[in-house]
């Protein structure tokens, strides 16, 4: 069970700055959602997070800063999976998974019966066992996805951000991905920090939402509170309206005229 | 494990096919109750002026042609690996270009001296690494990533081309010579080449297969093979520098000889499937099978003439590679 926290973030592009001051929270084995306009910073934060990209500020797992902590030991305590990722030549879907126990290898070793098992558990729990053998471009959209997924678990790492995991899924395998999400951060603790474009699933499934904005943080706090018509209308720029459902959560839809 | 059983299966079959067939008729009975005879003590049946033509001529020519292939064609998979480019081969960074216009200064600057191989040899060699090199700093002038590196390629390559085209101009009848160089051959004189190459290459073979799943990792793109905990840029270097050195040396000895690093990766792939870590040691034993093969074809086809290696390499793996495009494309 690890906790994530973010302390004073700052990060961009080539002199290009995105994010500043950017501070949020996460309990061990919560649900941080990232929500914000297109361009607000979102995947430039997990990549911050990440260590992919320099930044100011803190990053700290289970209160420990991560700054010069090399990449081997960053990755086995947090797993990134993108929002595009690259699909390697020629593997198949168990070789990609393994490809998440990297961290845990010496640098030119190999995996041993460990890592395999550790492997074929997740591609039994993601469903995917049935497939392990098949190369990754016969995948369908929600396949890779969970293949992806997968990669990122195989990491062991306390702490999982995804980067839209949702990209390109249809409304049942969004959910059908999500919910599989959360049933394993229930199982294994994980903290899931997660960017999300659609609004109604972000209230759904984080515990808490950060709005980014202009390189910082606009609103934070329970979907209750920032799922609302008068924040959502200012910082998306946009007409919306947003209803309480009968399941107790905030639909979020345009409305017109 | 299955194929790299085949991979060996088939090179020491190349490797008998060489030593079997030649010019000289020396009978393949003959030749293997030789062998038969050295592996045991025994009388050798063969007159001392076939001995040499076997142990001095055929041995270490069909030895050479299965370094140079299996050095080509796993620096092929190598390249290709790095740069997630199915065109990429060995000469991609240019180590062609390089070696191309260093072999053509010395020919058609100091032809006295073109006669002795030695110089010739060098200059390929350094010519290739300079090459190479160039291209290294003007691609990390511009950013050092893969697809920058491969452009960097392309124009380092063009410019050590036309240079050599320029030398070529200047010294028209020299021009056999270097055309006979680009088409690459194996034609040792005896032993040494073996022995020049072979430590530089058997280096480079081990560095490079035990890379591979370091290469599976930067198949996922550089910001996510350091999300892995991997420095893409050192691991590329890496990779670069021992598929460069492999592919200096084989050119250094044998020119360039087109389409193994290209075409042998490409159909480990196709047959065996699987990641890097597959590929480049089964690159490395069909490789040589390959070149080996292919340089028996090209001294048998018009014996007692000899066909430039490079044309039989192009004319049987070309339309097997269409094949094997073919049947994936159905399948």
């Amino acid at each position: 069970m690890s906790g994530l926290e973010v302390r004073g973030l700052g990060a961009g592009y080539r002199g290009r700055p995105v994010l500043d001051g950017v501070s949020a929270q996460v309990r061990p084995g919560g649900w941080l959602g990232v929500i914000g306009p297109n361009g607000a910073g979102k995947s430039t934060l997990l990549k911050a997070v990440a260590g992919l990209l320099a930044h100011r500020g803190e990053v700290l797992v289970d209160g420990t800063e991560l700054r010069g902590l090399p990449r081997r030991e960053r990755a086995r305590l947090l797993a990134y999976a993108p929002q595009n990722p690259q699909l390697p030549l020629g593997l198949s879907v168990t070789d990609y998974v393994l490809l998440g126990r990297t961290p845990h290898l010496r640098p030119l070793g190999r995996e041993g019966r460990a890592d395999l098992e550790v492997v074929e558990g997740l591609l039994e729990r993601l469903d995917l066992a049935g497939l392990a053998g098949r190369a990754l471009p016969t995948l369908s959209g929600g396949e890779r996805q969970r293949a992806v997924l997968g990669r990122a678990l195989a990491q062991r790492a306390g702490v999982l951000l995804l980067d839209e995991p949702t990209t390109g899924l249809d409304v049942g395998h969004a959910q059908a991905l999500l919910e599989l999400v959360d049933e394993l951060r229930a199982e294994l603790g994980t903290t899931v920090v997660s960017t999300l474009h659609d609004l109604t699933a972000a209230g759904q499934y984080a515990e808490e939402l950060v709005l980014l904005h202009d390189g910082g943080v606009a609103a934070r706090g329970p979907a209750e509170e920032v799922l609302t018509q008068p924040v959502l209308s200012r910082h998306y720029d946009a007409r919306v309206q947003v209803w309480p459902a009968p399941d107790g959560s905030r639909v979020v839809a345009p409305a017109r005229g | 494990m299955l194929p790299v059983l085949g991979g060996v299966a088939a090179l020491v079959l190349a490797l008998l096919a060489a030593v079997l067939l030649g010019a000289a008729e020396l009978g393949w009975q003959r030749v293997l109750a030789e062998i038969a005879a050295q592996l045991t003590g025994g009388h050798s049946p063969l007159s001392e002026r076939e001995a040499a033509i076997l142990w001095e001529l055929r041995v270490p020519r069909a030895v050479l042609g299965a370094l140079v292939g299996s050095a080509l064609a796993v620096s092929g998979a190598a390249f290709q690996g790095v740069f997630r480019n199915p065109l990429a081969d060995p000469y991609l960074l240019g180590s062609a270009g390089g070696a191309g216009l260093a072999v053509t200064a010395v020919l058609v600057l100091v032809p006295q001296a073109a006669g002795t191989t030695g110089l010739a040899q060098a200059a390929a060699f350094a010519g290739a690494l300079g090459g190479v090199g160039l291209t290294w700093l003007l691609g990390r002038s511009a950013g050092g990533d893969a697809a920058t590196l491969v452009l960097a390629g392309v124009a380092v390559g063009a410019f050590l081309t036309a240079g050599q085209t320029f030398l070529q101009q200047l010294r028209l009848e020299d021009l056999q010579q270097v055309y006979l160089w680009i088409m690459g051959r194996l034609s040792p004189t005896g032993w040494r080449e073996v022995l020049l190459v072979l430590p530089l290459l058997v280096v480079s073979a081990v560095v490079l297969c035990a890379c591979g799943r370091l290469l599976d990792v930067l198949g996922v793109g550089d910001e996510e093979a350091a999300a892995l905990g991997v420095h893409p840029g050192r691991a590329r270097a890496v990779v670069l520098v021992a598929a460069s050195l492999a592919t200096a040396a084989a050119v250094s000895v044998a020119g360039l000889i087109g389409f193994v690093g290209l075409v042998v990766p490409h159909l480990v792939r196709l047959a065996a499937g699987g990641g890097n870590r597959v590929v480049l040691p089964l690159s490395l034993l069909f490789g040589g099978a390959f070149l080996v093969l292919a340089d028996v074809l090209a001294r048998v086809v018009l014996a007692p003439a000899e066909l430039p290696i490079g044309v039989v390499t192009a004319f049987t793996g070309a339309p097997f590679f269409a094949f094997l495009l073919h049947r994936r494309r159905r399948a």
